[in-house]
Parts: C-alpha cells; structure tokens; sequence
C-alpha cells in the first residue's frame, strides 16, 4: 500500500530524512513518533506525495510517485485522507462544503452524496454544525471535520498528523475511538503524534505498530511505550 | 510552460463548485474590472479613430483618383477661347469619361469656406477650372499635357497626385496608429490582469494548499481563477464599450466643413469591431490568468 525503500530526504543542504524503508501493510495501524522536527510531518509528505524523496523510493498502491506528474499525484492523492494539526479549511464555506470538497475537485456530484455527507457528519458528531464556518468550530469539532472530509471519498489510507496536538484528552480519546473503528473497517491508519498517552489508549484497542523517528532514521518503538 | 487550448476552453465551463472554492477577493476584482472597462473605452475611440483614418485614406486615395482638373490662366480675353480649346482636347482623350468648366457660382461656394459669403468673386483674377472625371483605367497624364500644351497652352492639368500622394500616406499612418493603440491596450489588459491574477493567486495559496490537500489537479485549480477573471474583464469591457459607444454619439455628427475630426463614428462594418471589443477583452483575461495560475502553481508545488 504505501512503501519507502531507502528512502531520505535533503533540503536547504542538510539530509532530515535518512535510509528509512517502510512497508505499510493493508489494514494496519502505524503510530509515527519522535521529538518535535525529527521529521514526523516531512515523513508523512512523503508518503502522500506532497514531497518528492531525494533518494530511494516511494511506493504508493504500487506507483513510484518519483515518476509521476502533478496530476497523477493528485488523483493517487484521493485515495489517501489526510488530517493535519492546523486542520486546513477553506474558511469561507460552511462546514458541509469543506466535507465534501473532495467530491467537487474530483467532479463528482455532491448533492448526490447527501445521505452519505449527513451520515458522515453524525458519525463525527456535528451534525448540529453542519452550516456552521470552520473558524467558528472549537478545536476538536475542526479535527473531526477534517476527518469527516479525509474519509468522504472512503480512501484506503488515512494519515493523520498530530490530530490531538490542539485539543485536550477527552476529544482526543473521542477521535481515536473514530481512528480505530475506521481500522476496524479495514482502513489503513498511519498517525503522527507525539502524545505516547494517545498510543497506549489505542494499543488498549487495536492492534498497533509504533514507529520512531529518531537520529533522521526510522526505528520500530520499544515495548516502553 | 505548454499553453492547451482545449484545457483552457474547458476552464470556461461554468462549475459552480469550483467557483466558490476560491473567496471572493476585493481589490483584485475592482482592478480586473476597472482597467477592462478603462482599456474598453479608450478601444472604442482607437477603432473609431482607425475607421475613421481608414475612410479618409479611401476616400482620397480612390474617390479623387479618378477625378482631375485643369486649370487656365489666360488674358481676360483669351480665357473663352483657351477653355473651348482644352475642353475640345479633353473631350476627345480616351479614359476621359466627362469634362464640365466650373461654373463662378461653383467657385464661389468652393470659396466660401475661407472668405465667407460676402466675397466679390468678380473682383477676384480666379482661373477658369475645368473638372475632369475619369473612368477606372485612367488618361495618359504626359500625353494630355503635351496636347494641351499645344491646342491652349494657358491651362495647366492637376491630376491632384502632388497633394493626394501626402493625405493618403498620414491617413494610412493614422490607421496604423489607431491600430498599434488597439494592440497596446490589449497588452496594458493583459499586463494588468496578470498583476490582478498574480494577486489573487498569491493571497489564495492556502486555498490552493488545501485544494491540493484534497486531490485536486491543477487545471480544476486554475479553472476557478481563469473562470473569475475572464468575467470580469468581460463585465468591465462591456460597461467601457457602452460608454464608450454613449462618448462617441455625444460628438458632434460631421459636416462636409467639419472634415475628418466629426468623422469619427462607426459605420456599417464598423459595428462588427465595437462589438468584439467584450470577448476579445475576456480572452485576453483568460489567457493571462491562465499563464499566471500555471506560474504560480508551480511555484507553489
């Protein structure tokens, strides 16, 4: 699903990323962790081909992104939910409209996707903030918006990147539990964090795997966690 | 940078969604429209100015073409009989369809213009003139002279080339001119419309991040600031026509005095130019939006 082969990664001269190989097996979920600018957010860029490697390989459903053009990118992209800390809205469109963005840039027809929207919206719980504007919603109501929009196109692959980094624990437990039971549903889950309490509240749940970014190298956690 | 044309004829299709990904922008939007209404309304008076020049340089170059006068400069007395002797010549040369002598009523109204209604022509050693209208072949000019050199020696032939060959040049110049500033303003539209998408782009990456974010190509990127800014440049170029169309009636219409500056309004054809002036302003935004949203993208890849 998503391989990196000796992969490592240089800007402004300097190597962030080194030698890093990674097979992300369907279905499984990969915690991602190391110190604040060990790469964490880098790493997953690379995964979802925002960053092209400066060396080795990235695989993403079989394709060498290295190869592939923009546009390419951008279609592999749809069929990977992405979640970032500062979540990223288009600020002026209600809630329901930043949803179901990926529809509208892949052309497909959002008002035949409303039942599904709806479902969507009352699986994260804001169904009651369906019109509301993102800079209205609170931290954790923005973080499951833009898990709501990651999975509209039901991608394979959902990278989050500290999800829980702005809101505190109990909505951080609340998105987990959200995390894991798209694991159930044969997702594949690959998060970003720093918060070693979120892990251990998920290994409680799901089978994991914890990786660490350390010394600019990939290393597979300890049982420290 | 490869320019598709097809791509960006699919830009235009109207895509509501796409349309509001991208926020509304204020200074952006009222700089595209002004300057395609300014450039719009300057346009009007660039083809109206070159239609103008156009008619003139037609009217001179092939209207008076066929037309010439021989002018006799005689002793009071021999004037009857030198002109009977031209008009006889004049009469009998081939390409020479007609030749009349200008009457002193004539005269006095060619004279009018310039020393009004009161003149005493009488008092005035005017020559006698002859009009000669020819037929489209034209008259042997070196021949005639030589003839009428001989049978009335006082007239002089004026086939008008000594001060036609000059007006027909300015007017043809004047064309050009108004043609050059057509070209100028299309380039001043482009120019501004590629700072205003520059702009716009450039306040928008974050949209532009989050649109990529979520799968978007760079084309449904690029529809939503092409499709923008060709409508405003066609709304602003429609509203510059109109009141430019309005500037142009308020002129006074011409009188055969008035010469070439009441001249300048649209004819026949004419409309045809006016009209295009809205699309060709709305092309001319899309294609600079199109080339500025490719830069910009990627840059920002």
């Amino acid at each position: 699903m998503i391989e990196l082969e000796n992969v490592a990664y240089s800007y402004g001269g300097g190597e962030l990323l080194t030698d890093m190989t990674l097979t992300v097996q369907p279905g499984s979920f990969h915690f991602l962790t190391g110190p604040s600018g060990s790469g964490k957010t880098t790493f997953l860029k690379l995964c979802y081909g925002a960053l092209q490697a400066t060396a080795g390989h990235v695989r993403l459903f079989d394709r060498d992104v290295r190869g592939l053009s923009r546009d390419d990118v951008a279609v592999l992209r749809r069929k990977v939910g992405v979640v970032h800390q500062d979540c990223q809205f288009l600020d002026h469109l209600p809630v329901t409209e930043n949803v179901s963005l990926p529809l509208a840039v892949s052309g497909q027809d959002a008002d035949h996707a409303t039942a599904d929207l709806k479902e969507l919206l009352a699986w994260v719980g804001l169904t009651s903030r369906a019109e509301a504007f993102p800079p209205e919603l609170s931290g954790g109501a923005r973080q499951r918006a833009a898990l709501a929009r990651a999975v509209m196109m039901s991608p394979d692959v959902i990278l989050a990147d500290e999800p829980t980094g702005n809101i505190d624990w109990d909505m951080s437990k609340r998105l987990l539990t959200l995390l894991v039971e798209l694991n159930r549903m044969g997702k594949t889950i690959l998060v970003a964090t720093h918060d070693l309490s979120l892990i251990r509240a998920a290994k409680a749940q799901v089978q994991t795997r914890v990786l660490r970014i350390s010394n600019r190298r990939l290393q597979t956690a300890g049982v420290d966690l | 940078m490869k320019f598709d044309l097809r791509a960006t004829a699919q830009m235009l299709r109207f895509d509501e969604a796409a349309d509001r990904v991208v926020p509304p922008t204020g200074f952006t939007a009222r700089l595209t429209v002004f300057s395609a209404f300014a450039m719009a309304f300057l346009a009007v008076f660039a083809i109206a100015l070159s239609l103008a020049a156009g008619r003139v340089a037609t009217q001179w170059g092939e209207d008076l073409a066929r037309s010439s006068t021989v002018r006799i400069s005689a002793p009071a007395g021999e004037t009857a009989l030198q002109t009977e002797a031209a008009l006889r010549v004049l009469r009998t040369t081939p390409g020479i369809i007609d030749a009349q002598p200008i009457t002193l009523a004539e005269q006095r109204a060619l004279l009018e213009p310039w020393f009004g209604t009161d003149l005493l022509v009488d008092d005035l050693p005017l020559p006698q003139l002859i009009d000669i209208v020819e037929t489209d072949e034209g008259y042997d000019s070196a021949g005639l002279r030589l003839r009428l050199a001989a049978e009335a020696p006082a007239a002089v032939l004026d086939d008008h080339a000594r001060w036609r060959q000059p007006l027909i040049n300015a007017a043809t110049k004047l064309r050009l001119l108004g043609w050059a500033a057509i070209l100028l303003i299309a380039t001043a539209t482009a120019a501004m419309v590629t700072l205003a998408a520059n702009a716009a782009l450039a306040a928008n990456a974050q949209v532009i991040a989050v649109l990529r974010l979520v799968g978007a190509k760079d084309a449904y990127i690029a529809s939503a600031f092409v499709r923008r800014f060709a409508l405003r440049a066609l709304t602003g170029a429609a509203f510059g026509t109109l009141v430019g169309i309005f500037a142009l009636f308020l002129i006074p219409t011409g009188s055969d005095a008035a010469g070439f500056l009441t001249g300048l309004n649209i004819q026949g054809w004419g409309w045809l130019w006016i009209l295009l002036i809205p699309p060709t302003s709305g092309l001319v935004a899309l294609v600079a939006t199109r080339f500025a949203a490719a830069r910009v993208l990627e840059e920002l890849a």
